[in-house]
């Protein structure tokens, strides 16, 4: 499955010349049965699933502006046909934005336009048969949702909104996705994507106590449950485990020991990822977005945080308001009895790079920034925290905050080239629910694009850190850096330079 | 009156009913359908004022474009500009009564037409030689460019090429259109060929991809401004949802604990 084998690198973004069907094939496992029938979905691909697809289609374009505007608006311009990294990285034509939107849109010409249903060939017209839904399997799972494309296309369309749309569609037909929606089984059930219980959960966060004490001789501790903290943290649960993450974890854990601010983690909402965004059901979503605002609610915190987490992120602040009334600004009850409780003073939710930030602003964290000099770091935007979401309120605020922590705890920053960070950054080529050993393939050749920028950087200037915001950047780049001659133990959590230059105080345990 | 008077006179009346009336569906459907999430894209505008000054980049620069592809901004912005300009250029014709000296004005406007036939001309080009842009490209996207350059092209040969019809006959028969005081239309073959596929693009405009006039007002990673924090946004079929679950969280509240 992973091959080893190096590839060679130029320093900058070539766009290949297209190569049809480079990337055919039969798309990531399906989901099984049980897999299915846990999150409400047609236990296996249903016998008029032609009608039931086209029905949902007409749902879903009846639900979302952006499905029904995205469809007709496209004039195929092509400027987003050299945007997408796994165009670049795989030169197949239908990883070309707007080729991909087309398998959908053709189909959606041939139910439902005029032009579609008379003059088909026309106008690319086409009918949903076998082979269509075939390659929407297989091609809506080699689209990372990152929404780089959005950004060049003159009219605003946006292809995560397709492919989430299409991925909707297929759950209704009972074709998912193994990976993405096993996750979310577990989540539903247990609180977080690896399944991990409460016990284990507690016992990991003890483990971890016990090595800051260890490192740095200070009792900073990681709480879990405990009702009338000021801030409920939630943090993506590869933070429990999994490196680079850990390290993020143990930076939030002393950012907050510096701070005073009694914190909580949550054991039955303990994944700030939401996996419902990527198959694109609404519904799915809420339920995620509802564990925490029951979590917020039982524990009666003030305040919300999220940890590093880039789709999360997008989710918490562009879609927990709506979903379940984390947020502001409400006026019906259903979100008022949450927000009444919540510290009004603070925005809602906020992101853990925002809180760090503002207290490096205060003057309330100090850095011994010699102990990151072995480190020339580099930012990379992750895509979903880049073009859906903002920190600290100013326009840019979410390419600007983080850098601003990172230089407050590092000597060495340097920006990769322009065209590759802030919103026209490249995805890591694992997001939107696409981390899973079986697109592997996929994921190397999706990198490519970012690997690209950073071999320049790393000539250029010697960069030796990537730091990243997203848990799964961070899976992804440790797994791909190697098939691209780079260190895979070079990617870091922000939070993990902020964890290795603060300056702890002996005891600030509520502080005031 | 002559049956080719006729002809194009109900031609014109079919296709302005289309034209309104689709585009009109369209509309309401664009402004029925509910945007239940925020999606606004990067750079995104924190309040209001931002949004009007995005789609000012957008509607008269084509910035994101322009960000994209500097050849298919060029060719595509002084397509646009062009056909704006000679929409103004053509409006001397259709005005009722007594002509608006500015209208006068726009005379220099014809000159747009060369604008125009590079822009056309440069996006035809790039549906035939760049392998990526040829594969997405229908038959129809070629055939609209074609018949824009046929239009640009017979209007040229009009103005320029002393090929002129009856102006005042063509200025009649405009007017009479608007005012439902019809007229003879000058049978000039370029003339006629030139009006033909201008009513024909009126009448396909709401069922084709020339609704991305009015679809990008509605993209809401365009129009939304993006304050989902401070401000609660919910669509109505969201919050019908919602009613079920203030019961439904009174329990799960127990259960949680």
């Amino acid at each position: 499955m992973s091959s080893n084998k190096q590839i060679k690198l130029s320093t900058y973004v070539e766009t290949p010349p297209i190569d049809r069907g480079s990337m055919a094939g039969d798309g990531p496992f399906k989901a099984t049965a049980e897999i299915q029938k846990n999150l409400g979905f047609p236990a296996e691909k249903v016998d008029n699933w032609q009608q039931v697809a086209i029905d949902k289609m007409a749902e879903t374009k009846s639900k979302y502006r952006s499905v029904q505007v995205f469809l007709d608006a496209c004039v195929k311009c092509g400027a987003c046909t050299d945007k997408c990294h796994y165009y670049l990285g795989t030169a197949d034509p239908k990883n070309m934005p707007v080729a991909r939107q087309d398998l959908f849109r053709s189909v959606y010409r041939r139910h439902f336009t005029f032009a579609g249903k008379y003059f088909p060939k026309l106008v690319g017209a086409k009918d949903l048969d076998e082979d269509m839904l075939d390659d929407w399997y297989n091609y809506f799972h080699q689209c990372s949702q990152c929404r780089r494309c959005a950004v060049y296309c003159p009219s605003g369309i946006d292809t995560a909104e397709i492919s989430m749309a299409a991925r909707e569609v297929m759950n209704a037909i009972g074709v998912g996705q193994k990976y993405s929606n096993q996750i979310l089984g577990k989540v539903n059930k247990i609180g977080n994507n690896l399944g991990m219980p409460e016990p284990a959960l507690r016992d990991t966060l003890m483990d971890l106590e016990e090595e800051i004490k260890d490192d740095t001789g200070v009792d900073v501790k990681l709480p879990i449950d405990i009702k009338n903290s000021e801030v409920l943290m939630v943090s993506p649960s590869a933070d429990f485990f999994a490196e680079p993450h850990i390290d993020g974890l143990i930076g939030y854990a002393k950012v907050f020991h510096e701070s005073g601010v009694s914190w909580t983690l949550s054991s039955y909402a303990s994944e700030a990822a939401n996996f419902g965004m990527f198959i694109g059901s609404y519904d799915v979503m809420r339920e995620g977005a509802l564990r925490i605002r029951r979590a917020a609610l039982d524990l009666n915190v003030k305040r919300v945080i999220v940890g590093e987490c880039g789709h999360a992120w997008r989710v918490a602040y562009s879609f927990w308001n709506t979903l379940s009334g984390i947020g502001g600004g409400a006026e019906d009850e259903y979100a008022l009895k949450l927000q009444k409780q919540l510290d009004s003073n603070y925005p809602q939710p906020q992101h853990m790079i925002e809180f760090t930030y503002d207290l490096i602003k205060s003057h309330q964290l100090s850095f011994d920034k010699s102990k990151n000099d072995h480190r020339v770091v580099t930012f990379h935007d992750s895509c979903n925290v880049a073009r859906g979401s903002n920190m600290g309120d100013i326009s840019n605020g979410q390419f600007i905050l983080p850098r601003e922590v990172i230089k407050a705890a590092c000597n060495n920053f340097i920006d990769m080239p322009k065209n590759t960070i802030k919103s026209s950054t490249f995805c890591c080529g694992g997001g939107g629910g696409l981390l899973t050993d079986d697109l592997i393939d996929l994921r190397v050749k999706g990198a490519k694009p970012r690997m690209h920028a950073l071999k320049k950087s790393e000539q250029e200037s010697g960069v030796n850190t990537l730091a990243a915001i997203c848990a799964i950047c961070k899976s992804q780049f440790s797994k791909v850096l190697p098939h691209y001659d780079f260190d895979p133990y070079m990617v870091v959590s922000v939070h993990q330079l902020v964890s290795d230059a603060i300056i702890l105080s002996e005891n600030s345990e509520q502080k005031d | 009156m002559s049956l080719i008077s006729i002809f194009f006179i109900l031609f014109f009346y079919i296709s302005a009913l289309i034209f309104i009336l689709g585009v009109s569906y369209k509309l309401v459907q664009y402004w029925n359908t509910p945007a239940p999430l925020k999606i606004p894209i990067a750079p995104s505008a924190l309040d209001t004022k931002g949004v009007i000054l995005r789609f000012i980049r957008e509607i008269f620069l084509f910035s994101s474009l322009f960000k994209a592809n500097k050849w298919t901004w060029l060719f595509g912005w002084s397509f646009h500009l062009a056909l704006v300009l000679l929409f103004f250029r053509h409006l001397v014709y259709f005005w009722p009564g007594e002509v608006p000296l500015i209208l006068y004005k726009t005379e220099p406007f014809k000159y747009a037409a060369y604008p125009l036939i590079f822009g056309l001309t440069g996006l035809l080009s790039r549906r035939i030689f760049v392998d990526r842009v040829r594969y997405i490209s229908s038959p129809s996207d070629y055939l609209m460019l074609l018949v824009l350059i046929f239009i640009a092209s017979t209007g040229m040969v009009m103005t320029f090429a002393n090929h002129h019809p009856n102006l005042l006959m063509v200025k009649n028969f405009a007017e009479g259109l608007i005012t439902l005081n019809w007229s003879e239309l000058p049978r000039e073959f370029i003339f006629l060929a030139h009006i033909f596929p201008v009513f024909c693009l009126i009448s396909i405009f709401p069922i084709s991809k020339l609704l991305h006039a009015p679809g990008i007002f509605f993209s809401p990673t365009f129009n939304q401004v993006d304050n989902a924090r401070k401000k609660r946004h919910i669509s109505d079929w969201a919050s019908k949802n919602e009613d079920g679950l203030k019961i439904d969280l009174e329990n799960n509240n127990e259960e949680v604990k």
